[in-house]
Parts: C-alpha cells; sequence; structure tokens
C-alpha cells in the first residue's frame, strides 16, 4: 500500500456537501445524558479495587518491603512488589518503563509506586496500603534541574553518560543528552545584525490537566490472556509496551479503549496499567483501578520545565540574520521528554539562514514528564517571540509586520531538512493583521501582545477498515482514540466520499485484536491519517459497487459512474438504467457475493504544517499583580476544517490551557523534595469566570497532499499563548516577564524592581 | 469493620434502598453500588464540578456529601435530566453548538447549568461564568460552553 494516496491529492474544484458542515457528533448524545462509558465506568463479576502505595521521598533506596500484614488482612486478594515484574535493565526503553511504573532499586521522586493491593473494596485496600512496611534508606535528591547539571549534584541513574558531546567521556552524570542544531554561519548572521538581543528565560513544569484520572480494569485470564479497558490515547502503544514490560506476547494482550476524559499527550503512557494486570494474575480476578487527583498530580507525567537562552539578531529594516539558543530540559526522573521538537520547531517559521541551537535534557527527582500539546515547543516559544518583539521595539516596526517581514514561505528548508510546500504562515499573519481585534485600539490600561508559532503535525502508521452493511449503512472500525470528537470528523469524509448522509455513517473504536497498529493519537496526526485511510477504503468499496452495478446491467465497469452515492450508466451509450445507490447494491448482491468491505494499513505521510496567531489584551493589576485577560483571538491555519465547530473549539481549548499555563500553573516543590501543590485547589487551573470568549479566525491554505486539505488543529493553538500574553504583560507595564508562570508574586517583584 | 447503614435515597425519582459505609461519599453509591456512572468523579475534594448534583434541589458536589446524609431525600443526577427521548434544552443546545468535547465534565456542566437557569431564566455572560466556575473543563476552553447555556436559556425563555 502506498504511503500517500497517489490519486486522492487535493482537488481545489471539488463541489463538498458535507464537509465543512457542523453536524452533531455521533458520540455526543450518549456524553450529554451520561451514558458515555469512560475509564472508571467499567465493572466486572468479581471485580476487585487495586490501590498504589507511593514513594513520600523524592529519592531513597528501598532496602526491603515487608507485605505480610497487608497479604494477612482479610479481603485483601493480592499484593505486588517490584518482585512482581520482570527484570529489565536498567536504562533500557522496557527497564525505564518498568521503572515508571514500579520501583525498584530506589525509589525516584515523591509519589513513586513501591507497592500495590488489590482487594474486595477500595476501604479494605486503603486500609492495606498502611499495613505494608517499606524500609527506605533516604538520599539526597534534586530537583531543579540546574542544580542537577552542576558538579556535586546526586547522580540519580548509575548508567547514564551524555550523548551527544564532542568529547565523550564516562562520567555518571544527570545530563542525557546534549544535542546541537544548526544551519547556516550564527557568527556571521550575528556580524551582520544592526541590533542583538539576548535573554534568559525558565519555565515551570505544568500538568496536563485532564479531568478523568487513569481508570482501568485489567482481567488476567488463567491461559495468559490479558484483558484491559483503560482510558488511553494509544491503545495499541500500550499493549506492545505492555508486551515489552511484561514479557507477554502482544497478541496475548487485547486493550480496548474506552472514551477517553481528556488526554493532551498525558494518556500516550501507562501508569497502573501495567500494575492492575499483575494484581489481576496473582489474585486470578479482574482489578480495577483509577487514581486519585493526587496521584493524577504526584505520580503522573507533567510538562518539562525549562531554562534557556534565547539570543537574536536583526537589520534596522527588522530581517532576522541570526537566531541562537541555548535549552535546558528537565525530563523528570526517565529520560524521553522529546525536547528535540524544541530546536526543530522554535523559529520554524521564520525564513531563517544562521540558527545555532544547543539543547540538553537532564534528569531530576521529579515524574517522567509526558506529552502535551506540541511537546517542549510552547514554552520555549514564549521566549523566541519574546526577543523577536524586543527587536521589533528597537527597530520601531509594528511586531506583526516585523513577523511578516520574516515570514519563512513555500520553498524554505527548515532546520530538520525539511523543504516546506504551500504554507499557510503568511495568510495567517494577513488574517490576523486585518482581525477586527488588530485593528482596533488596545483600550486604556491594557497592553496588547501577539506570538505566532508552528507545529509540523504528524502522520504515521493507521489501520481502518469499513464494513457496508446489506442495507447501505456504513460502519467504520478505527483503533486510534478520539481525544474531542474526531470520530464525527472521521465520519464526514466517509459520508463525503460515499455521498450519502453523514448519519448513515458509525464509527467502532476498535480494541488491539481487532485491526493492524495503529500509532498514538497525538502530535495532531488522528483526523488527518485516519481520514486519508477511510478515504481509502471509501473508493475501494465505490469500486466494488461499480463491478457490482455493471455486473446487474451486464454492462462493462467503464459504462459505470458512481455520484452522489449512486452508480449510473456512464452516458447515453451505456444504456438505460436506474440509477442504484449504495443500499439498492448491497440489497441485491450481498447475498450472492458476500460484504462489501475494505481495510487499509498505512504509514500516512504529507502531513501538512500548521502556524498560528494569537493576539490578546490583558488587563495587569499593579497593586496585586494579577493579569486579567480581557480579550483573545486564535487566528491559525486548519488547512481545511472538516467540522468547523470542532476546529474553533480545538482553538479555544488550546489557548485556554495556554492561559492557565502562562498565569498560574506550576508544580511546586518543598525543600523535602515533595510535591506541595497536589490538587486542584493548589493547582489553579482556568475556570468559567477567569476568561473570556475566544474569537477564532479559521484560515483555510489547503495541504496539497490530502484529499479534503485538511491539516492537524490540535497542537498549535497551545503554542503561542503564553507568548502572546508575555508580550502583553511587557505592553502593559512595561516590562516583559521571562519566567513561566507570569504569577501574581513574580508580577508584583518585577513591577516592584522594574526601572520603568 | 466497621457496620454499614441501610439507607434509601430518591434518585430520579426511583427508590434506591442500599447499604453503604459511613463515610462513604454520594458519588461513590451513585457510581459504584447504583451503576450510576453518568456522575463523574474528577477530583474528590469538590474541586473540578465533575460530580455535581441536585439534592434536594441544591446543587451539590456529591463528593463532598456522605451517603448516609441522603437517607430520605431526594437527588437528581444527569441520567435524570432527559425525559425518555426527549433531551432537555441544555443538553440538545450543548449537541448543536459542540458544547463538549471529551464529554467528561459535561455531565456535571449540565447539571450546574440546569440549577442556574431554575434561579435565573435570564443570566448575563458574567453570571452564568461565575455560576459554572466550580466546573473545570481542561478542553474546550469554555466559550462553547457559555454560549451554549445561554442559548438553551434563550430558548427555554421563549418556550
Ligand atoms: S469530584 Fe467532586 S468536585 Fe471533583
Ligand atoms: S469537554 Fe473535556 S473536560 Fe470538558
Amino acid at each position: 500500500m502506498a504511503t500517500i494516496l497517489e490519486d486522492s491529492k487535493f482537488d481545489a474544484q471539488r463541489e463538498l456537501n458535507i464537509v465543512g458542515t457542523n453536524p452533531v457528533k455521533h458520540d455526543g448524545l450518549d456524553k450529554v445524558t451520561g451514558r458515555a462509558k469512560f475509564g472508571a465506568d467499567f465493572f466486572l463479576p468479581g471485580m476487585l479495587f487495586g490501590c498504589i502505595l507511593r514513594s513520600p521521598h523524592a529519592h531513597a533506596i528501598i532496602k526491603s518491603i515487608d507485605t505480610s500484614a497487608a497479604e494477612a488482612l482479610p479481603g485483601v486478594k493480592s499484593v505486588v512488589t517490584r518482585d512482581d515484574f520482570p527484570d529489565q535493565p536498567a536504562g533500557s526503553a522496557a527497564g525505564d518503563m518498568t521503572r515508571v511504573a514500579m520501583a525498584r532499586e530506589k525509589a525516584l521522586f515523591d509519589g513513586h509506586p513501591v507497592a500495590a493491593v488489590a482487594a474486595t473494596s477500595e476501604a479494605v485496600a486503603r486500609r492495606a496500603l498502611k499495613l505494608i512496611k517499606v524500609d527506605y534508606e533516604v538520599l539526597p535528591h534534586v530537583i531543579d534541574p540546574v542544580d542537577a547539571m552542576k558538579p556535586g549534584a546526586p547522580i540519580l541513574h548509575d548508567h547514564i553518560r551524555t550523548k551527544g558531546l564532542d568529547e565523550p567521556n564516562d562520567n555518571p552524570t544527570n545530563v542525557t543528552e546534549r544535542m546541537v542544531s544548526k544551519m547556516g554561519d550564527i557568527e556571521k548572521g550575528f556580524a551582520a545584525a544592526d541590533f542583538i538581543v539576548e535573554r534568559e528565560f525558565d519555565s515551570k513544569p505544568m500538568h496536563q490537566g485532564y479531568i478523568e484520572p487513569q481508570g482501568c480494569v485489567a482481567e488476567y485470564s488463567k491461559d495468559g490472556q490479558v484483558e484491559l479497558w483503560c482510558s488511553t490515547q494509544a491503545p495499541f502503544v500500550y499493549r506492545d509496551r505492555l508486551s515489552a514490560v511484561l514479557k507477554i506476547d502482544a497478541a496475548k494482550i487485547n486493550v480496548q479503549q474506552s472514551e477517553l476524559g481528556g488526554g493532551f499527550g498525558g494518556k500516550t503512557g501507562f501508569y497502573p496499567e501495567p500494575i492492575a494486570i499483575q494484581l489481576s494474575k496473582k489474585a486470578t480476578r479482574p482489578v480495577k483501578m483509577v487514581l486519585s487527583r493526587g496521584e493524577v498530580f504526584r505520580g503522573t507525567g507533567p510538562v518539562s520545565g525549562t531554562s534557556y537562552k534565547i539570543k537574536m539578531g536583526c537589520t534596522k529594516d527588522g530581517k532576522i540574520t541570526a537566531a541562537q539558543g541555548e535549552l535546558i530540559f528537565q525530563t523528570g526522573i526517565f529520560t524521553g521528554s522529546m525536547y528535540f521538537n524544541a530546536p526543530n520547531a522554535m523559529f520554524t517559521r521564520y525564513d531563517l539562514e544562521n540558527v545555532y541551537i544547543e539543547s540538553f535534557e537532564v534528569v531530576s527527582n521529579r515524574p517522567k514528564v509526558n506529552s502535551f500539546r506540541a511537546p517542549c515547543v510552547p514554552q520555549i516559544v514564549f521566549g523566541v517571540e519574546g526577543v523577536i518583539d524586543e527587536l521589533a521595539k528597537k527597530i520601531d516596526m509594528d511586531p506583526l509586520d516585523m513577523r511578516l517581514k520574516n515570514a519563512a514561505t513555500e520553498g524554505y528548508t527548515t532546520i530538520y531538512g525539511e523543504t516546506l510546500g504551500p504554507i499557510g504562515f503568511v495568510e495567517t499573519l494577513e488574517a490576523a493583521k486585518a482581525s477586527d481585534h488588530y485593528k482596533s485600539p488596545v483600550p486604556e490600561g491594557q497592553g496588547r501582545g501577539i506570538g505566532s508559532g508552528f507545529w509540523f503535525n504528524r502522520g504515521g502508521e493507521t489501520s481502518t477498515s469499513m464494513n457496508i452493511a446489506p442495507d447501505g449503512s456504513v460502519t467504520i472500525i478505527t483503533g486510534t482514540a478520539d481525544v474531542a470528537g474526531s470520530r464525527i470528523s472521521i465520519a464526514m469524509m466517509a459520508a463525503e466520499e460515499l455521498g450519502i448522509p453523514v448519519d448513515k455513517v458509525r464509527i467502532t473504536m476498535a480494541d488491539t485484536n481487532s485491526l493492524g497498529f495503529n500509532r498514538v493519537t497525538a502530535g495532531s496526526r488522528t483526523t488527518y491519517s485516519v481520514g486519508m485511510t477511510v478515504v481509502d477504503n471509501a473508493r475501494e468499496c465505490i469500486s466494488q459497487f461499480v463491478r457490482r452495478a455493471a455486473e446487474i446491467w451486464d454492462v462493462p465497469e467503464d459504462a459505470v459512474v458512481f455520484e452522489n452515492g449512486e452508480c449510473r450508466p456512464a452516458g447515453q451509450n451505456a444504456g438505460n438504467f436506474e440509477p442504484l445507490s449504495i443500499a439498492d447494491i448491497t440489497k441485491q448482491t450481498t447475498m450472492s457475493h458476500g460484504a462489501v468491505t475494505a481495510s487499509t494499513s498505512m504509514n500516512v505521510t504529507g502531513a501538512g504544517p500548521g502556524f498560528g496567531l494569537h493576539i490578546v489584551d490583558v488587563k495587569v493589576d499593579e497593586e496585586t499583580g494579577r493579569t486579567d485577560v480581557m480579550r483573545y483571538t486564535v487566528v491559525e491555519d486548519a488547512g481545511k476544517a472538516i467540522h468547523p465547530l470542532q476546529v474553533e473549539g480545538q482553538y479555544q481549548g488550546g489557548a485556554v490551557q495556554g492561559i492557565g499555563w502562562a498565569l498560574n500553573e506550576e508544580y511546586v516543590y518543598g525543600e523535602d523534595g515533595r510535591l506541595q501543590n497536589a490538587s486542584f485547589l493548589d493547582y489553579r487551573m482556568p475556570v468559567t469566570s477567569d476568561v473570556p470568549m475566544i474569537d477564532t479566525v479559521i484560515v483555510e491554505v489547503p495541504n496539497p497532499l490530502h484529499p479534503f486539505g485538511l491539516r492537524g488543529v490540535g497542537e498549535v493553538p497551545v503554542v503561542p499563548t503564553m507568548a502572546a500574553i508575555g508580550n502583553a504583560i511587557g505592553n502593559a507595564i512595561g516590562i516583559r516577564p521571562r519566567s513561566l508562570p507570569m504569577s501574581p508574586p513574580k508580577l508584583l517583584e518585577l513591577i516592584d524592581n522594574a526601572d520603568r | 469493620m466497621v457496620k454499614k447503614a441501610h439507607v434509601t435515597t430518591s434518585v430520579n425519582g426511583d427508590e434506591y434502598e442500599y447499604l453503604c459505609e459511613p463515610g462513604q461519599t454520594l458519588v461513590d453509591v451513585l457510581r459504584n453500588e447504583l451503576e450510576l456512572t453518568g456522575t463523574k468523579e474528577g477530583c474528590s475534594t469538590g474541586d473540578c464540578g465533575a460530580c455535581s448534583v441536585m439534592l434536594e434541589g441544591e446543587l451539590v458536589c456529591s463528593c463532598l456529601v456522605l451517603a448516609v446524609e441522603t437517607d430520605g431525600k431526594s437527588v437528581e443526577t444527569i441520567e435524570g435530566m432527559a425525559k425518555g427521548d426527549d433531551l432537555h434544552p441544555l443538553q440538545r443546545n450543548f449537541l448543536e453548538l459542540n458544547g463538549l468535547q471529551c464529554g467528561i465534565c459535561t455531565p456535571g456542566v449540565l447539571i450546574a447549568a440546569k440549577a442556574l437557569l431554575e434561579r435565573n431564566p435570564n443570566p448575563t455572560e458574567t453570571e452564568t461564568r461565575f455560576w459554572l466556575a466550580g466546573n473545570l473543563c481542561r478542553c474546550t476552553g469554555y466559550d462553547k460552553i457559555v454560549r451554549s447555556v445561554m442559548a438553551a436559556a434563550e430558548e427555554m425563555r421563549g418556550a
């Protein structure tokens, strides 16, 4: 199978009936009536409840674990510790995943699981946890990544040697990797600059903040078959990783995804699932586990915190001549932050020749980070866009014009080596410039800021199948998670292709036994990639309709055309036949020929990059340091909005997550290395009354490699948010903040110390 | 072992008799004893609103109410909002205006919004936002939630 549908390129002339409209999503009814089943909503006969004992120490050797008293408690059916997981070498991929699930030699962060219990009720399981005795030898810990890089810092893993050094050495370290990304000649670039700005920035980890905690039910049957129901963005990835960690054939693990109550990247890797499986194996009964909110904060991946420097130079007329970055990413206790996205994306959207970026990834005593919309990019764009604004001020240029002047266009070769096809960055900037928001004067007492952002968008391995029922209605089987309503967009593309009403199409999210491998729903890949396979399947089904119609009419196949959901004679000479609808054909031929079906597995390529520009007005209370977002506009290229309301929802949701990250959200650790704000009360996410309506402008510069022209829309909306808000606050108070979050105490300090 | 209490609660007009531990919360009983899983649990500390239900006509977080406190009382949950196939105008407007993405916050938001419209059939945007400030949603950015509630209010005033 081809990786791109050769005959499926975008066709600008095509008339669309369904794509671009806003039908009610098929999963909506169950969600407004309480019938939708999420991770915590499964029950099985004989089910036990599992709970986790977590380390109170940031760094400690686990000398021994005594579970005998817990095991003796009536109602307790199994207890597991490190001894119940296959040994996997430290530093290997499976070794790290095993140690994320359950501490082995050491407890490595506050909240690290050290044991778990399955019992007849949650109350009994919790009582049993208190009876487990763990003998710890507490070690010095390190929370801050910059501290973790210093000589003399506690070394957290024996096996880490920094990869990517010019002169490799054999010293144990907390720096997992150094990466240099460059193009052109940075020295020459700065030499050509009339103005140079260099600034230091930092950001704290924030949490993905999905409202549904991880929840699952695992059943390990006697013949070694595992059934797992869980809330996940990546059923197939969970299966394959569980297979590696638990040393069970992938084919013996069947993962059935529930409805997903938010993920945003945070449900791309498992947490309680392997524990639930091992508890079930030992207890020989199904085990349900649901994390508490405190466990979600302490034990599941937040986003990388960063410390970094940005240096950029430009000419008097605003051309950026050089861009440099030195970036430090904290990855939590294990490598895997995807920090490499940052050098690849942080400047990409500008037509730069001379770039030099040196990046480091560092471990510290925190939970391993997990991905979040455009992993590792937004927190760096916060600094990049701040520096560009400063340069624009130096040359007295409108900040939007400065971005327009430097905007990359088709044909630009990026730092990661891709030559861009048709992209919509200039169109996005122009739409922003023409927007009511940008044209309106900045209200008295407020500051306005803009920020721009980019994301690659992704394709990847995707398998789906399509089955036409005898009555002509259509089921599509997908294996990707639906994180926000992709099902309706996928159904719409199928309906458009087949020429039938969208209500005739239903989507089933299959378990991992039912389809070929599907990559994680992440990186804005799902609607794009699944859409490709669905169009491919629809075209295969159409060719079968045509063949069957030709047989019914006893004419050659090329005398039949398929249009608007019907087969008709190709012209006068083809014969005089009443058109046959899909249902006519399937009714007449399913018995004789079998059902019309199609399946596709492909590695989808050709994703079209996405660009956005945000405009925001803020008011800063100089007495309290509190920032209010007064007006917000997201302008972004969708390629093509299949379901515009869904696309707007992505823009708005991303922006408000970014508002939280910009103004409030952060992980706060005490001297003791323990997380101090592991609740929604102390980790404050934006609530309804914190934000205004979020205006949206959908730009449509089609992706030529997709039949409907779409790009992904899930990541870009959060990329420029903190940057735009930072610039707005800078314009409001006269000094641009350089530390995220821009919380009231930090802004007060800035205001008090500013010599304005 | 603590002795279980015998409790009778009316949920959406149906009488349920059950045994529960004295410390068991209403959300726990609704979900795990009565298997009415439409009510969601996002935090168990009263901070997310996913567990919102009506207790004797008052909006409460069911994670902060003990099930034993509801003995002889009436509770309304999301499962009781539609009358058969007849959706409440709030439910319909959330569907049509895309007031939900993942849907995990939706039952709680709908219950809270219904409570708002019962006291204030004509809320301003600000009133709507402050009333719903106890219901976290991480997906939508709230824009389409607020619009859905206000559209439903308008429809209900007209009806
Ligand atoms: S679960 Fe009750 S408020 Fe969050
Ligand atoms: S729709 Fe997902 S949390 Fe509100």
